[in-house]
């Protein structure tokens, strides 16, 4: 029994922060957020070179074949560097879903395009997941979707969207009938509203899958919101080295300096939980759900706290454009809310052990 | 990430398991009916003092991280007492281990370990508190003896202890810290006056010390003449191990689920309020943070943060446990003493109370933070006052 990571998977999360560092500095995040593109190729293609788009694929079908620890801590490390990636729906969800309950015709037309980036795949899962608002909802029927899905991941120009419907299944549709942008505050990952008019559809077979895909997309943003805190600390810790008032470096006033501590106190355990969640995913199936449903309450409360409490270090500078630091506070902001807020998720964390109807 | 247990380990739990079951009918709610025969089974077993050589009265096995961690598992599975504990236990017998010479390991270690001897420890006075090395008693020589006189404050069990190890100032010119030894003696030794202090508990969980001219042997030194600071810092880590142990907190989540999920106000139960459920919720996702962090701790070697935030962060958690007990319990978790309507001996609230000491006993939660922001995070010490 080992609770650490093994050799392989700290090469892996040194080689992922490693590319990203290069990749995606702060200011191709600005460029990105500033812009009106809604995707970066570029950035999809880099990470394509270390296989991190087919990370959960089969390697039969051209992917690495890892598991959802691999993915959490891809994830965290893009969290970190607030990157705009389509990691969750097309280099998780998609993926998960076609190899749980697509046909042999459907992974194999798809995964290896997903593997080597050459495709991408949006997910629309809300609906069934945080429930629905505005009336919004998805029916299947004969092949065709009917109807709204909100807060849709990753479905900018994508080649297939993997889509929640109404009774609990999934469903794979090529398109939209129309793709409208919901503006929200993480302009690093923009969120749609897909419309669907007798869109064509063919329905995926599990009725299980869509549980399993809650779960995952639940550690997938948990790693997320806990790689952005653990960068807005480390930026916290430095500058608070660098500062200086009163001829001392803000960083040996206790006020401030314990501030820094209580967030590495708050992170610490959590990075441990995240890392059980997603090794319960793979290995202790009786787990899996519940673990997911505390990772993602759990990062939310203390990445609030962190995200808070960083920017507060920071002085009157963290309110500003002019470090960045917004992207994390933002990021973690958008992860607490998608896909259920802290107190829906622990609604089912109960539920899951019996404790509520 | 790999936490199957290998066959080894699997037939280890397996038989923990079958003692357990073997050895169900020695103990009762918690507690040995015998407690020094529990202490002797549990060691014959391997379940107690496990690392500690034979020599000295201990099993004699390897460390064995995994295997201690399945032996707490299945004690708390099984709701059975440990073995016995205590600061000459968990502080003084890994102290002497490590510092001590081979008559004082010979001669103390194993009457320690079987509760023949139980020990208290001298180290808080009213003026030295988190700043542990101001401590102002003196101890003079006097031929072969040092004699002793000052006061000690914060000493749990010292009108049970036979011995007390005891830190004193043995060289007054030298510096703050170069001038501390680490003494043992008798707390029947002439001179010694022990008062209780009763706290907020009702109850006097802690002492002061006096002493008046005690005469104590300098062959009684541990450690090295001037040696206390280092010696007690072996002590010390020893303390912060035991303070918020991940194992403690698991078992009250647990009880408290157990509040939550029997007692009805109106008839409805308390855990079916989806306030107090989400409160329990938010509970668990900490304890089990914790739990995972504990066992990253004990495995992983990158885990140096995750090591030092357990004091800290598991201490409060156990306060918010029974906070949330206490409000659960609503206007019964008021009652404190012996009642018809009593839940669970009054624990919660004392447990509320008591613990807002080991929050603040063993490095203050202020302490743990600037050891985090310093050790952990390589933050600046707070500069340094000059003395007039």
């Amino acid at each position: 029994m080992r609770f650490a990571l093994s050799e392989d998977q700290t090469l892996l999360q040194d080689s992922v922060n490693r590319t990203l560092a290069d990749l995606v500095p702060l200011e191709r995040v600005r460029r990105f957020a500033d812009g009106d593109q809604a995707t970066a190729p570029d950035i999809w293609a880099g990470l394509a070179d270390l296989g991190l788009p087919g990370l959960m694929i089969p390697e039969e079908h051209g992917g690495l074949g890892l598991g959802m620890v691999e993915a959490a801590l891809a994830a965290e490390a893009l969290g970190r560097v607030t990157a705009p990636t389509p990691f969750l729906g097309s280099g998780v969800l998609a993926p998960l879903a076609l190899t749980l309950a697509g046909t042999a015709e459907q992974r194999a037309r798809w995964l290896p395009k997903l593997a080597s980036g050459e495709a991408t795949a949006g997910a629309a899962i809300s609906e069934g997941v945080a429930g629905a608002r505005d009336g919004a909802g998805v029916t299947a029927g004969s092949g065709r979707l009917n109807g709204k899905a909100l807060f849709a991941l990753d479905a900018a120009s994508a080649d297939l969207l993997i889509v929640g419907d109404r009774a609990g299944g999934l469903n794979l549709a090529l398109t939209a009938s129309r793709t409208q942008p919901m503006p929200g505050i993480d302009a690093t990952r923009p969120l749609w509203e897909l419309t669907f008019e007798d869109a064509p559809a063919q329905a995926l077979a599990s009725n299980m899958a869509l549980e399993r895909l809650r779960d995952a997309a639940w550690i997938v943003l948990a790693a997320d919101t806990l790689g952005a805190a653990q960068g807005m600390l480390d930026k916290a810790v430095a500058y608070a080295k660098e500062r200086k008032q009163f001829g001392r470096t803000i960083g040996s006033f206790q006020a401030v300096k314990h501030l820094c501590a209580e967030m590495a106190a708050e992170l610490e355990p959590a990075r441990a939980l995240v890392w059980y969640a997603a090794y319960a995913f793979d290995h202790v199936p009786e787990e899996a759900a519940l673990m997911a449903a505390h990772a993602k309450a759990h990062t939310s409360e203390i990445g609030r706290f962190i995200a808070r409490t960083a920017t507060e270090v920071h002085g009157g500078v963290g309110m500003t454009d002019l470090l960045g630091l917004h992207y994390a506070f933002k990021r973690i902001g958008q992860n607490r809310q998608l896909l259920g807020g802290p107190e829906r998720v622990r609604e089912i964390a109960a539920r899951l052990q019996g404790l509520a109807a | 990430m790999d936490l199957t247990l290998t066959p080894e380990l699997a037939a280890f739990r397996d038989e923990v398991r079958t003692f357990l079951a073997a050895h169900e009918g020695e103990h009762e709610g918690g507690a040995p009916k015998d407690p020094k025969a529990w202490q002797k089974t549990l060691i014959a077993h391997g379940y107690a003092a496990r690392t500690i050589p034979k020599a000295y009265g201990g099993y004699g096995a390897q460390p064995d991280i995994l295997k201690s961690r399945i032996i707490a598992e299945e004690f708390i599975a099984a709701s059975a007492p440990r073995g016995m504990s205590g600061q000459g236990i968990a502080m003084l017998v890994p102290t002497l281990l490590e510092v001590g010479s081979e008559e004082q390991k010979t001669r103390w270690i194993p009457p320690t370990l079987s509760g023949e001897i139980l020990w208290c420890q001298g180290y808080s006075e009213p003026g030295a508190g988190s700043d542990l090395a101001n401590l102002q008693t003196r101890a003079v020589e006097d031929g072969d003896d040092f004699v002793i006189s000052g006061s000690k404050i914060w000493t749990s069990t010292a009108m049970q202890a036979q011995m007390m190890f005891c830190l004193v100032r043995t060289e007054p010119l030298a510096a703050k810290h170069e001038g501390i030894s680490y003494l043992l003696f008798p707390m029947s030794t002439p001179g010694i006056e022990v008062r209780p202090l009763k706290t907020m508990t009702g109850q006097a969980e802690f002492n002061e010390v006096f002493f008046t001219d005690v005469r104590v042997p300098k062959a009684n030194v541990v450690g090295g003449r001037g040696r206390g600071w280092f010696v007690a810092n072996t002590t010390l880590k020893h303390e912060r191990g035991m303070l918020g142990d991940p194992n403690a907190t698991e078992a009250r989540l647990k009880a408290l689920a157990e509040v939550m999920t029997t007692e009805r106000v109106d008839g409805e139960r308390i855990i079916d309020n989806p306030i107090f459920r989400d409160r329990l919720m938010q509970l668990q996702a900490r304890v089990l943070s914790m739990k995972f962090n504990g066992l990253r701790t004990l495995t992983d070697d990158t885990a140096g943060l995750a090591r030092m935030i357990v004091k800290l962060q598991g201490c409060e958690l156990n306060h918010q446990l029974a906070a949330l007990a206490i409000d659960a319990l609503g206007e019964l978790g008021i009652l404190y003493q012996d009642g018809p309507h009593l839940r669970a001996k009054g624990r919660w609230q004392w447990n509320y109370m008591f613990d807002l000491g080991l929050i603040i006993g063993g490095g203050t939660a202020q302490i743990q933070k600037n050891i985090i922001s310093e050790r952990g995070l390589g933050m600046p010490r707070e500069p340094k006052v000059v003395e007039a």
